[in-house]
């Protein structure tokens, strides 16, 4: 079988196209899908370890509050000044409370604006989605660069706001106002101006996306015969264009409370500091909240779907079978994507906005999980009978499935109001939003990761370290957060300075036990183990890029789609002669034929 | 692992010089860029902004919701009508409708061939957008200039801004400022606008020393001009940013449609229908800010 025949001149002369251009060009300023996918992938790796590092130093203040932070204290004061570090009467410094709070916001917008939806749908979006629908590049490269170049700018002035007086934004990811408008520094600002621009990025992605997979899927690649990490991908597409402008409006007016000073978010009769605000008054935090979470919930799906889509690929190809119920998966994610526009008000059932309005999201949370349900099935049900190969990225894959599990049926006490009563705004939310984004979205992100290195680089990473990597990753994840939910259905509530040690036994409040308090310590401890399983990873994947070892076919997996259909790494315009595609994306293991796998190309 | 297609070997991937007319057929193009894909029948600009267009549906939308929610929570009597000057909000209407069949006409042109017919019409339509703009920050203008003084006696200034004397400083009491306007009778809104139609406007000097607060109507003034400014200060962005890409088209570029004419008409088309949206968008504006 020879699906590319990879004729003699035709590299040569596409690299010879490629070897023209500048570095500049090439690197800083790319148009190529390829490139600006490796650039997504390492600024949001990057980031994903800056929001590590903050919630680690946070982890320190949660487990022995008020106590020197080790090693690096003194540099923290050095670097962020006295304002945001408190001398310790023992000697050293510890966090102020203003910089726990800026630490706790930020780590939430790292981590969900520049860190996951960057790498799960830009990065991996922008490197497999041309190849697997068999295009030259994104339909519109200028576009692609752009994107890149905004995500970067609301990056930096993200960082920046670090460093100017009075620190980063202090209240928390989602921003509510009066809160958030009425803090007295620039803080804010800059988190809205951030905001802007990772907005500009992703409207400018999902546009190309969209347009990408509707308009250069190769002749024969018909709707049904799209791997279902491009259905997932093009789902998540709409999510940002369509949830992110009422967002982006929301962040226009809460600027316009902060800097022009009138009352969007802001209700008569604030009362600041013991102060009437001088302000016109008039505005809604309700408004806030509804145009956040309008964004938001749509936002929890834009983090999932693209993982999803991975961990279906590499089911698919290391079980050595079909996807059980493909089609099952492509309207499941389409329910989704248009259900998750009518749930968002489960985030707010505590605001009083009234019990019909209650009543109709608590309906639509509960059938949303069907189809989440459904997916979740059909990717069980896929192992079943498969002779599957236990290589890394298929761990982190199968891993993916529980922990996905454990996040979405914890969300369902959420979704109905009388529970949620009782468990809002505790660590048992905290558990179960990591459940699914961190071994879940992240595992997806590592499996992705070990699974396409060999296409990117030609190179494989170490399988002996990556397994290293992904059993210390699994441990700890799980000793991180499953104490959550624990301590957040004994009352323990997020955003706490202290790690909710004023309110233990205390005799006026409902005291929280003790011993829920102390387990701040055994989670800070596995947090930071955590940090420490990367390593292997880290060094693993610098190592391979020089070391690994050379891949012998250009179809590394034995893989059935396009993307590994193409020269080692893929060259500027990717295939050698457009592709014609005459069959579905997963025929594994094909009665009759004389391999286990028939490539989407094969006639 | 696998035979049966193996890796392309890297020396290959080097140096082969072939000359350009070859590497240009071998090269994977980006297709669609001029021409329709047949089953879609869409080119992929056309694509691109009808998604863009959706996203920025979902912009407008948004605040057009929160002008209802706001409005809808406003305690009653309190929610100001008549602010805007109707007339002025009418012409800059009829400015846009005609920028619409102008940009249609401009495109219609092209399809015709007929370069000189497209720029004669796509600049009546940059003079509308910039008649637009121009209206709009008289309005804007006049908003600013636009004052209501609280008075220590409790009594209420409101009027246009005539002069401030020279030693005018609110923070250390000196000086004084003069008005166009009248004393409003109630404090609430309602009664406001009723005697406002009315009432003899004339000069009123206020002592700077009577003043307990000045306030102009910008979009601190009250959430009504808040969304005001907010939607329409958007909006005016739009115009602009609407124009300046028709602008540089009709200019700087215009040297494509004598190397590609077809792609020269769609970039007129795909600009055009983000002007259509933009004159639309003012068309919901314009009855819910000026007249409702
Ligand atoms: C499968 C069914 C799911 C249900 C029924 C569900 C339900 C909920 C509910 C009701 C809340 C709000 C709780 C509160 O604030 O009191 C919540 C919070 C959250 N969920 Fe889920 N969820 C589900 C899946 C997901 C998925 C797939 C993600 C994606 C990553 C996710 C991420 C989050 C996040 C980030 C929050 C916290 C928001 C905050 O900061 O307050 N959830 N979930
Ligand atoms: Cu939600």
């Amino acid at each position: 079988m020879q699906p590319t025949t990879h004729a003699l001149p035709h590299p040569g002369v596409l690299e010879s196209h490629h070897e023209e251009l500048s570095f500049w060009r090439k690197y800083i300023f790319a148009t190529d899908h390829k490139v600006i996918g490796i650039q997504y992938g390492i600024t949001g790796l990057s980031f994903l370890f800056f929001g590590f590092c903050l919630v680690a130093l946070m982890r320190w203040q949660l487990a022995y509050p008020g106590a020197s932070i080790p090693v690096i204290g003194g540099s923290l004061n050095a670097i962020l000044g006295d304002a945001m570090m408190n001398k310790s009467p023992q000697g050293g410094y510890f966090m102020a409370a203003e910089l726990y709070n800026a630490f706790g916001a930020m780590h939430g917008t790292i981590m969900v604006f520049l860190a996951i939806v960057p790498l799960a749908f830009a990065a991996f979006g922008n490197l497999i989605v041309p190849l697997q629908i068999g295009a030259a590049d994104m339909a519109f490269p200028r576009i692609n660069m752009a994107s890149y170049q905004a995500y970067f700018m609301g990056g930096v002035i993200m960082l920046v706001s670090f460093f100017i007086p009075g620190g980063a934004a202090q209240a928390g990811w989602t921003s509510y106002s009066p809160l958030a408008s009425i803090i007295a520094t620039d803080g804010q600002t800059f988190w809205l101006i951030g905001m802007v621009f990772l907005i500009t990025s992703s409207l400018l992605g999902a546009v190309n996306f969209i347009a990408t997979i509707i308009q250069l899927r190769a002749p024969g690649m018909t709707w049904m015969r799209l791997p279902f990490f491009c259905w997932a991908q093009f789902v998540t597409a709409f999510l940002l264009l369509l949830a992110f402008p009422p967002l982006e409006a929301a962040a226009v007016m809460q600027l316009m409370d902060k800097v022009a000073h009138t009352s969007f978010f802001l209700p008569t009769g604030l009362v600041i500091a013991g102060k009437a605000a001088e302000i016109s008054g008039g505005g809604s935090p309700l408004l806030w909240q509804h145009l956040f979470w309008f964004l938001g919930h749509p936002e929890v799906y834009v983090l999932i779907l693209p993982a999803m889509g991975i961990v279906c690929e590499i089911i698919a190809n290391n079980t050595r079978k079909p996807i059980w119920g493909y089609k099952s998966l492509v309207y499941s994610v389409l329910v989704i994507g248009f259900l998750s526009f009518i749930v968002w008000a489960h985030h707010m059932y505590l605001t009083g906005m009234g019990t019909k309005i209650s009543t109709f999201f608590q309906t639509t949370t509960m059938i949303i999980s069907v189809p989440s349900v459904i997916i979740l099935t059909c990717l069980f049900l896929s192992l079943w009978g498969g002779s599957i190969r236990f290589n890394t990225p298929m761990l982190f894959a199968l891993a993916f499935l529980p922990m996905f599990g454990i996040g979405g049926l914890t969300g369902l006490p959420l979704g109905f109001n009388f529970s949620d009563i009782h468990l809002h705004d505790t660590y048992y939310i905290i558990a179960h939003f990591h459940y699914i984004v961190a071994p879940g979205t992240i595992f997806g992100l590592f499996a992705g990761i070990y699974y396409w290195f060999p296409k990117v680089t030609g190179r494989t990473m170490s399988e002996h370290l990556g397994k290293i990597h992904f059993w210390g990753s699994l441990i700890f994840m799980n000793l991180v957060f499953l104490p959550m939910f624990a301590q957040g259905m004994a009352g323990l509530g997020r955003r706490m300075y202290d790690g909710g040690a004023t309110y233990a036994n205390s005799a006026e409040t409902i005291g929280i036990p003790l011993d829920m308090i102390h387990r701040n310590v055994s989670i800070s401890h596995a947090a930071w183990a955590l940090g420490l399983a990367q390593i292997p990873f880290i060094f693993n994947f610098f190592w391979s890029l020089k070391h690994g070892k050379k891949v012998t076919s250009d179809n590394h997996w034995g893989s059935t789609t396009l993307e590994w259909q193409t020269p080692t790494p893929p060259p500027h315009g990717n295939f050698l002669k457009p592709p014609v595609v005459y069959r579905g994306p997963y025929e594994y293991s094909v009665p009759g034929h004389a391999q286990d796998f028939t490539p989407q190309n094969q006639p | 692992m696998n035979t049966a297609c193996p890796a392309t070997p890297r020396i290959l991937l080097r140096k082969t010089n072939l000359d350009k007319p070859l590497w240009e057929k071998l090269f994977m193009d980006i297709p669609y860029i001029v021409k329709p894909r047949e089953d879609t029948g869409l080119y992929n600009a056309k694509v691109g902004i009808w998604l863009f267009l959706a996203s920025e549906v979902m912009l407008f939308g948004a605040l057009f919701s929160s002008y209802i929610l706001l409005r809808v929570g406003a305690a009653a009597g309190t929610w100001p009508h008549g602010l805007l000057n109707v007339a002025l909000g009418t012409i800059n209407t009829l400015v846009l409708i005609c920028s619409s069949v102008t940009v249609v006409m401009s495109w219609a042109s092209l399809k015709l061939g007929n370069f000189g017919r497209y720029r004669i019409y796509q600049s009546i339509t940059l003079l509308c957008a910039l008649t637009f703009l121009g209206i709009k920050s008289v309005e804007y203008h006049d908003k600013f200039n636009h004052y209501e003084v609280i008075q220590t006696d409790g009594r209420i200034v409101d009027g246009h801004l005539v002069e401030r004397t020279k030693d005018f400083d609110l923070a250390k009491k000196t000086g004084a400022v003069t008005l166009l306007g009248h004393f409003v009778e109630k404090t609430e809104a309602g009664a406001h606008e009723a005697t406002a139609k009315h009432a003899e406007h004339s000069n009123i000097t206020i002592p700077v020393a009577q003043i307990k607060k000045m306030e102009n109507y910008g979009p601190w003034h009250s959430t009504y001009l808040a969304i005001y400014f907010t939607l329409t200060g958007l909006h005016a962005l739009h115009v602009f940013a609407g124009a300046a890409v028709i602008f540089v088209i009709w200019g700087p570029l215009a040297g494509l449609w004598k190397t590609d004419p077809a792609r020269y008409t769609n970039r007129i088309e795909i600009s055009g229908l983000f002007w259509h949206f933009v004159d639309l968008v003012w068309i919901f504006l314009f009855p819910v800010l000026y007249l409702l």
